[in-house]
């Protein structure tokens, strides 16, 4: 639990894909108390570098592969939430927008949004009136195109202040419901990016062989475009991906919806190494962490997608806690599911050996 | 405590007051009033009346604000301990969704949340969500965690805090109508030249329904209605769909969706506002109504009119509204009370 203020000061944040700075600089310091090897490289991706402890083991695997006798172990959260972007200013100073990320329009009506101008601006996005609408038009939904950015400025100011491509995220107050849930934007994937600190904090109680790089990743939302760099540079022999998961809801399938409370999801399916998943689930059994299996069918929406062909193929895992309402400024999770979350990574991490490693390519 | 302009509007925004739940607004404004009234007291319904200047001249002049706001209730806990809500009084259940909440007077904190944009298929996403698709979620575990921290009856109102917005505006829940009961808090701390009686109305958002029988209580000479009223001078919407200007003054209604304007008491403001160089504007919209359609009912008819100020976004959770138009609403019906004290208008 020491990180639930952390985590809770990340979800204020505003870091939409490309623009994640806020956000990154918050983790870097997060990072520092568990290790001094902490980095952003070229697009912003932030590395923390946590090696293991044993001192290295005198092996009969070969010459080549001498300078990585301990696992290399990618945990990777990513830490860019969807944003939108101002593509336009409209007589009266109304912003139209795009997206950066998928959002549902029909989330927006009535929100409050920051816009990141020349200054940062808090703005409303228009709702019309019931007392205007016809009942026919309130059985139509808007589509992004409809909705405007209202600042309630006179339109030379906001000329003044904002220009088209300034970047607009949600504004949310996190708030804290019953049984330790947490509701706010951004758990989408600050919550996984909470994990990777927890699993820190439990990692230093634990004699770990495995070198860890934990890594807030960015631009997630628009296509992993910071995990594939990271990938690539790292090579490191297991790839893990954190992010989120559906959490049960009514109308939703029971194969893709997960009790919130009740512990992590662990991945399984073509987008997973089968020994990665089956060392994740022992670990989980081992320890005594709750947990449920997810079936996917095929490339997951995670940073797992890229990572698993980055260089000549990286062995991936995938695990995550369920979020109710994902993409929207009311992403509810608890918090109790972060901890365990990272207390079965640092649990895989420290079970894990040369040996696992060497068995990810025997077939 | 006498609260300034902005935090009397803060302390009433954030108030809960749901149609037949106004107790907080009406404890707050029975604080704000009570030093400045000879007689204060509520009827059966919970209108709370405050009387002035009853030992003055001229005629008993009613002014009234209503101080419900449009809410919704708790009707029923799912197994899952999820709440389900009905609306209490005109909201577009397109603006529920992603929307905190607080329910009940303990203010607990809840969302309104619905299955995820990936969860949707393409034909699900052009629909709107209708209320039986949503659920106030306060995290409970079950129907029973649930029932053990409301009660079905209990209110839910939007948990959007007060703020001040880009040049001069504010942005709050229910500005729609604690603006208008702010107009009135100010309104009665200055001295009285007639007999007034300010009157904090319940229930106009369920169908005018304090008004209706504090007028008949009151009986006045005359009566005027401090309201908030539609502005949509946005983006898109077309000169003669505005309604009103935001920050281009008080708003005076010609005819709305049950009232033709006593025109006597809309030359009478008109005067006033020009000769106190006080802007004003036409409401500009045929549709809605405020409580004055009630009380020019009452008994044999009451005479007046109302004066509302332009809010954007009404009965959303984050309406818009210009402290400009509040201060001149506030200036123009103080001018009007000065008017009739004068005998400017000889009724």
């Amino acid at each position: 639990m020491r990180h639930r203020s952390t985590f809770m000061e990340l979800l204020a944040l505003p870091g939409g894909p490309g623009f994640e700075e806020a956000v990154a600089e918050r983790i870097h310091r997060a990072f520092l108390a568990y290790t001094h090897q902490v980095e952003t490289d070229h697009m912003g991706n932030v590395l923390a570098y946590v090696p293991g402890s044993a001192t290295p083991v005198p092996t009969d695997l070969g010459e080549h592969l001498a300078p990585t006798v301990r696992p290399r172990v990618l945990l990777a959260a990513h830490m860019d939430e969807i944003a939108l972007m101002v593509t336009r200013i409209e007589s009266g100073g109304f912003l139209r927008l795009a997206q950066t990320g998928g959002f549902d329009a029909r989330t927006l009506l009535s929100q409050e949004v920051w816009v990141h101008g020349r200054q940062t601006l808090l703005g409303v996005i228009g709702a019309q009136p019931p007392h205007l609408s016809t009942s026919e038009e309130r059985q139509q939904t808007p589509s992004l195109d409809d909705l405007y950015v209202d600042l309630a400025l006179p339109e030379a100011r906001v000329r003044e202040l904002v220009r088209p491509g300034d970047r607009v995220t949600l504004a949310r107050t996190p708030y804290e419901l019953l049984n330790g849930r947490i509701s706010g934007k951004a758990l989408d994937n600050r919550a996984s990016v909470a994990i990777l600190l927890e699993c820190l904090e439990h990692l230093r109680s634990l004699r770990h062989t495995a070198d860890v790089w934990a890594v807030a990743t960015v631009q997630e939302e628009v296509g992993m475009r910071g995990a594939s760099v990271v990938g690539y540079r790292l090579q490191p022999h297991i790839a893990l991906a954190v992010d989120v998961t559906f959490a049960e809801f009514p109308g939703q399938a029971p194969d893709e919806s997960f009790p919130l409370g009740s512990g992590p999801a662990i991945a399984f399916g073509p987008n997973v190494h089968p020994k990665v998943f089956a060392g994740l689930r022992a670990a989980a059994t081992r320890h005594r962490v709750p947990f449920h299996i997810e079936f996917t069918q095929g490339p997951t929406g995670t940073d797992a997608r890229v990572l698993q062909l980055t260089a000549s193929g990286l062995a991936t895992g995938l695990v995550g806690i369920p979020i109710r309402y994902m993409h929207c400024s009311v992403e509810t999770a608890v918090y109790d599911d972060i901890v365990e979350c990272g207390r079965l990574l640092a649990h895989y991490l420290a079970d894990l050996t040369m040996a696992d490693v060497e068995g990810l390519t025997c077939y | 405590m006498l609260l300034s302009s902005e935090e009397l509007l803060r302390q009433l925004t954030e108030a809960i007051g749901p149609s037949g739940q106004e107790d907080e607004v009406r404890n707050l404004l029975r604080s704000q009033v009570s030093g400045w009234t000879e007689r204060c007291y509520t009827d059966v319904l919970g209108n709370l009346f405050c009387e002035q200047g009853s030992d003055k001249p001229g005629p008993r002049v009613m002014l009234d604000a209503h101080m419900d706001e449009v809410a919704l209730m708790v009707v029923h806990a799912e197994d899952n301990g999820l709440l389900k809500f009905r609306a209490i009084g005109g909201i577009d259940p397109r603006v529920l969704v992603a929307k905190p909440v607080y329910v009940g007077a303990q203010r607990l904190p809840g969302v309104i949340g619905a299955k995820p944009v990936h969860l949707q298929t393409a034909s699900e996403r052009r629909k709107p969500l209708n209320i039986e698709q949503l659920y106030i979620d306060i995290g409970a575990r079950s129907k029973e965690d649930a029932l053990s921290h409301v009660q079905l009856g209990d209110a839910a109102v939007f948990a959007t805090r007060f703020g001040i917005l880009g040049d001069g505006c504010v942005k709050a829940k229910s500005l729609d109508n604690r603006a208008g009961c702010a107009v009135l808090c100010e309104i009665l701390r200055i001295p009285a030249e007639t007999p007034r009686i300010g009157v904090f109305t319940v229930q106009e958002e369920v169908g005018l329904r304090g008004a209706a029988v504090a007028a008949y209580r009151v009986a006045p000479d005359l009566a005027i209605t401090l309201e908030t009223t539609v502005c949509a001078d946005v983006t898109d919407v077309p000169g003669h769909g505005q309604g009103t200007v935001l920050g281009g003054g008080p708003a005076l209604t010609v005819q709305d969706g049950q009232t033709l304007a006593n025109q006597q008491f809309l030359a009478f403001a008109v005067r006033t506002a020009e000769r106190f160089q006080i802007p004003y504007q036409f409401r500009r919209v045929k549709g809605g109504t405020n409580n004055f359609a009630a009380i020019q009912r009452s008994r044999a008819g009451v005479i007046g009119g109302s004066v509302s100020i332009p809010v954007r976004y009404l009965h959303a959770p984050v309406q818009v509204m210009a402290l400009q138009d509040y201060h001149n609403t506030v200036r123009l019906v103080q001018a009007m009370l000065h008017e009739l004290a004068e005998g400017g208008w000889p009724l």
